[in-house]
């Protein structure tokens, strides 16, 4: 399985609000192949291929940003204060790297020496609130001068192929579906398609919201990194999913209810031509099918992710093959759901 | 010599407490280009000799070159790795970090602890103890077991980050820097005159035992050490007088251990040559290799010389470069100036000091 589209989509920052280099980077890959391209006021990215035969409309959806983080302020000797942007683990911060902005200046997160700690503090958790982000620099001033206020900051990790299957990359989640969906734009279709590569997912699936109120599809399917907790330390019926197990499927989260006939039918697809696939067996978190479910009338929402262990971390580990099954899942299902319009229609008709 | 490449070099090298010997043929290596003679002793200390006009008296300079680290521990049926560590190390600072496991052949990793979403709001309270932690390597258990095996050495990733005004982030900058600084030291003695002989040591499993400095010292038995590490960075939340500020020149160790009039001495020599330095007050161990060089066979004057870094112990210790510059050019002006009076005890002994 190729992996250079996953590596340069990984590598470039775009933390929410500031997705502009990823969104630059997919509609200069993407627009040989679709007939309109449009960016929302939000920042959305709207790839639309025309139908060939149906005027039926389908929607899939991939985030484009990742978690990370925003300057706050200084210290009088020139370190800088900094919030989260997502959902971040205070704890994994102490000790890592970040780069701060367009000119991806290197920082370092602090990290208390273990030999100063005191005992009460090296027994409780560094809060977010007292590390700061050290770039070298000795004066207040001369911070300000090279990151402002309100500057984007991400995580500082590349990617890196580990072992025979896996991979090593900070924004696994969602740029994995953003590789998904310009994949799936090469093919054309019987119906309508909009490829939404969305912003601001991880502080609220803001951009989905306007992008799914704008098109208004029949059906959506939303292609995420989800939470893999197949590891040590954890009891079996707390495994979300599992490594190398395939594409996953949802049934319900803490953002949505998937379509009941949409899931059936995807699994049975998945069976059929032999993908690996597999439930997601854990109610919790939530995706763009949240808000993209409850638009307008409603719309019919199915979600294909694909299991990464660490997630929201600088170093999110997938296995190729899971995402090789998540992108021919979602790939035959827009083939089937194409040469077999009238199974389509069935899915989306709403009953009286 | 620059500096910034030597420091990218040698942080880059992996060399546990105790697995050194990795790393200590390209350190031998370097010294060769300065000295008259460079040893590797049983232990791993690197030993190369410097020889002045006078053989009577001789110096030793000591920096270690082992770095704290993990050592495997067991392998479960999925593949992951539990881990030991070797020195001081806070667990706390292992979570989502990156390591380089040293088998039959050098494998990334990186080190995973149980989801935060499925801890119970008493288990977010405590901090992560080493035991409930493991590294993913993406390998089943078939595919590392054919690499990895229990009791192979860790280190962190190394990040060789460029920082603003000349500010270097990595890994193992504990003690690699002060080797960087020997190198700047013999590099300088080039251009000087230097009376007595001079060992420049690179020792072995000093985040351990400091037994390197233990066995050097009883081995070369010199008249005078001048050990060289680093001490803590200035932060914002360590209070002043446990720390010295980055880029403002050698820290000078003052206290017990270290002998009086020979700082003095350094002291005045660092005035005397502007070279920009601070104090630091060590009002006991020093958590240095000064312990042992101090009391040493009959007893030996030491001095400590340090080169303030941040984050000590972490993938990130940050340091300035012109801190590793200056620690050189003072152990060189130092050493060169050392005239025969400057190792008269107070009393003639009594006793010669028995072999």
């Amino acid at each position: 399985m190729d992996m250079q589209k996953i590596k340069e989509l990984t590598e470039l920052n775009g933390v929410s609000g500031n997705e502009d280099l990823v969104r630059e980077y997919i509609k200069t890959t993407i627009s040989p192949y679709v007939d309109e391209i449009f960016t929302d006021a939000l920042g959305n990215l709207i790839a639309f291929k025309k139908g060939k035969s149906s005027n039926i409309d389908i929607m899939l959806s991939a985030h484009m940003d990742e978690v990370g983080f925003i300057v706050t302020g200084y210290t009088d000797t020139g370190l800088i204060k900094f919030a989260n942007v997502g959902g971040i683990d205070e704890r994994i911060l102490p000790g890592k790297t970040v780069l701060l902005g367009d000119d991806k200046i290197p920082g370092v997160i602090s990290a208390k020496a273990i030999h100063l700690q005191e005992r009460e503090e090296f027994l409780s958790n560094w809060k977010q609130r007292n590390l700061y982000i050290d770039i070298g620099t000795e004066k207040k001033d001369e911070t300000e001068s090279l990151v402002e206020l309100g500057e984007y900051i991400s995580f500082n990790s590349n990617f890196q192929e580990l072992g025979e299957e896996c991979v090593k990359a900070k924004a696994l989640d969602d740029r994995l579906g953003c590789a998904i969906l310009m994949e799936a734009l090469k093919g054309t279709y019987e119906f309508n398609l909009y490829a939404c590569f969305t912003v601001q997912e991880e502080i609220g699936l803001r951009g989905a919201e306007v992008a799914a109120y704008r098109i208004k599809p029949d059906l959506a399917l939303v292609i995420e990194g989800t939470t893999c907790s197949d590891v040590p330390e954890t009891e079996k019926h707390q495994h979300s999913t599992r490594l190398g197990k395939g594409a996953v499927l949802t049934i319900i989260d803490g953002s949505s209810y998937a379509d009941k006939d949409l899931v059936n039918y995807i699994y049975k697809l998945a069976k059929d031509k032999n993908i690996p696939v597999q439930f997601k067996e854990t109610a919790t978190g939530g995706n763009d099918a949240g808000k993209i479910q409850r638009t307008g009338i409603g719309v019919k929402v199915a979600i294909i992710s694909v299991p990464c262990r660490y997630i929201h971390s600088p170093v999110s580990l997938m296995s190729k093959k899971d995402y090789e099954s998540s992108q021919n899942l979602a790939l035959a299902v827009l083939e089937d759901m194409s040469s077999n319009m009238n199974k389509l229609q069935s899915l989306i008709k709403e009953e009286k | 010599m620059v500096i910034k490449s030597v420091l990218k070099e040698l942080t880059e090298l992996g060399g546990v407490s105790g697995y050194e010997y990795r790393v200590s043929e390209i350190l031998s290596n370097h010294f060769k280009e300065y000295c008259d003679d460079v040893q590797i002793d049983k232990f791993g200390n690197v030993v190369g000799l410097k020889k002045g006009t006078n053989s009577e008296k001789k110096i030793m300079v000591t920096a270690h070159y082992d770095e704290i680290g993990l050592l495997v521990k067991s392998i479960d049926e999925n593949g992951f790795i539990r881990f030991a560590k070797i020195g001081g190390i806070d667990p706390k600072i292992l979570l989502a970090g990156e390591v380089i496991i040293y088998g039959e052949k050098t494998l990334p990793g990186v080190i995973g602890a149980k989801p935060p979403h499925l801890l119970s709001p008493e288990e977010r309270k405590k901090t992560v103890k080493i035991q409930d932690l493991y590294i993913d390597t993406g390998m089943s258990f078939d595919e590392v077991t054919k690499y990895v095996t229990i009791g192979d050495y860790i280190t962190f990733k190394p990040i060789s980050l460029e920082l603003k005004s000349d500010y270097f982030a990595t890994k193992a900058l504990d003690n690699r820097c002060s080797f960087a600084s020997m190198l700047v030291a013999l590099e300088e003695l080039k251009g000087l005159r230097q009376e007595f002989d001079i060992y420049f040591v690179a020792t072995v499993q000093e985040e351990v035992h400091l037994t390197g400095a233990i066995t050097a010292s009883y081995n070369i038995e010199p008249d005078l050490a001048i050990v060289v590490d680093v001490c803590h960075g200035e932060m914002p939340d360590v209070p002043k007088e446990r720390s010295s500020a980055c880029g403002k020149g050698p820290a000078i160790a003052i206290g017990p251990v270290l002998d009086k009039k020979l700082t003095k001495k350094l002291l005045e020599k660092a005035k005397n040559e502007n070279i920009k330095y601070q104090i630091d007050v060590e009002s006991g161990g020093t958590g240095t290799e000064a312990w042992a060089t101090q009391v040493s066979r009959c007893g030996i004057p030491t001095v400590l010389i340090s080169i303030p870094l941040k984050y000590m112990h972490t993938p990130v210790e940050t340091l300035s470069i012109s801190d590793v510059s200056s620690v050189g050019r003072l152990i060189a002006r130092f050493t060169a100036s050392l005239v025969i009076e400057d190792f008269k005890q107070k009393e003639a002994s009594l006793w010669t000091c028995k072999k």
